[in-house]
């Protein structure tokens, strides 16, 4: 399956713009069905991990809290043209996805 | 003899200012009202919606557009316009041009059917013809091939045309009456935000200037933290005034869409777009 991680990354000197838009329906689990009533069970991301050429440069703890399909934009510094950023996420039911893209 | 003469002459004045105006001249007319509301506006801006009027926004929206949360919906609307149905057939077979850059064109008068037709609709009836199901027409996988469809038309100018006949006619007609009648608890038209008011605030949000506003659907809309079609911002519309909302694709909201589409005739489409 193609993955549903969008990166857009700009290198500015040393430091790369990483710009990422992430589709995930980040159910809190308190939320209720409208129709049924019944509570829709929690389905979120709780850890976005960052790699720069393989090497974790940045580890996020998340939960519920955050907003469906979420966007996260950060910088790396030193980074340089050739460099392979890395995206993935891990969700409470286990679930992964990652992506990656490569600076110019 | 006199009494009659005089009387036919009457009737035939009154016959003159009844044909009142064309929807040509209703279209320079509105163009003209937003030139004096918003002197320093150029006509090709109305198309970023109230973005062209607030420039604070403007500048917040353009970072939204760097990465616009619309791509996840056009990444959708592409693998759904290019499978193909259970038959093999695909939506490129059902419109011109393969369906590529055709959004400019819609809604049409259709002299067939008698009726205004939109991309929705007929997105639909390809569906159905194939032997798919329909679409729900508000959100969802609707508004991500309409999205997908707008975005390979982005840069052509809306080109909509009332054909010579009375029936197209009656449907502008009938779109323009539903913009300026007041409905719902408040009592309000479409126009008494969107003209008469326009650039003023309502609560914490600035009302947008009626011109340019089907150039950029179906939208992303932070509200909704999702994409939505023209109706189901109409459907929001006839909410917020507290009047009970008509279902998408009613007769009425094509009617309204072809009145209010043709008002941005000649303005570019630049859907789907990313708003409040």
């Amino acid at each position: 399956m193609a993955s549903n991680i969008k990166i857009k990354a700009q290198l500015k000197g040393d430091t790369a713009e990483v710009k990422t838009l992430m589709k995930h329906e980040m159910e809190t689990g308190t939320r209720k069905d409208s129709k049924t009533g019944e509570t829709v069970p929690a389905h979120y991301i709780t850890e976005v991990k960052c790699l720069l050429n393989g090497k974790e440069v940045m580890t996020a703890n998340w939960g519920p809290a955050i907003s469906k399909n979420p966007y996260l934009a950060f910088e790396i510094a030193g980074a340089k043209a050739g460099d392979v950023v890395t995206i993935s996420w891990v969700d409470n039911k286990g679930e992964t996805d990652s992506a990656e893209t490569t600076l110019g | 003899m006199m009494q009659k003469i005089i009387l036919l002459a009457l009737g035939g004045m009154l016959a003159i200012g009844i044909a009142w105006a064309t929807p040509e001249d209703d279209r320079l007319a509105f163009i003209d009202y937003h030139k004096k509301r918003f002197p320093d506006v150029a006509v090709e801006d109305y198309v970023n919606g109230v973005y062209a009027i607030d420039k604070a926004a403007y500048e917040q929206w353009e970072q939204i557009e760097e990465f616009a949360p619309y791509e996840l919906a056009l990444s959708e609307g592409e693998e759904l316009f290019k499978t193909p149905f259970a038959n093999g057939k695909t939506f490129a077979d059902c419109f011109p041009n393969g369906g590529v850059g055709i959004r400019q064109n819609y809604p049409y008068f259709d002299t067939e059917t008698g009726q205004v037709k939109t991309l929705e609709l007929e997105i639909n009836e390809c569906r159905e013809k194939n032997g798919e199901k329909p679409f729900s027409y508000k959100k969802g996988k609707m508004a991500s091939l309409s999205a997908y469809m707008a975005y390979t038309s982005r840069g052509n100018k809306l080109n909509i045309v009332i054909p010579d006949d009375p029936r197209a006619l009656e449907a502008y007609e009938k779109g323009k009456e539903y913009y300026y009648s007041k409905r719902g608890q408040l009592n309000f038209s479409c126009a008494d935000c969107h003209i008469k008011n326009s650039g003023m605030m309502i609560r914490a949000d600035k009302l947008s200037p009626a011109l340019g506003h089907p150039t950029h659907f179906p939208v992303y809309r932070s509200k909704w933290d999702d994409m939505g079609t023209l109706h189901r911002r109409f459907d929001g519309c006839n909410k917020q005034v507290r009047a009970t909302p008509l279902p998408a694709q009613s007769e009425e909201y094509r009617n309204l869409e072809y009145f209010l589409t043709y008002m941005s005739t000649g303005m570019v489409v630049n859907g789907p777009g990313a708003r409040k």
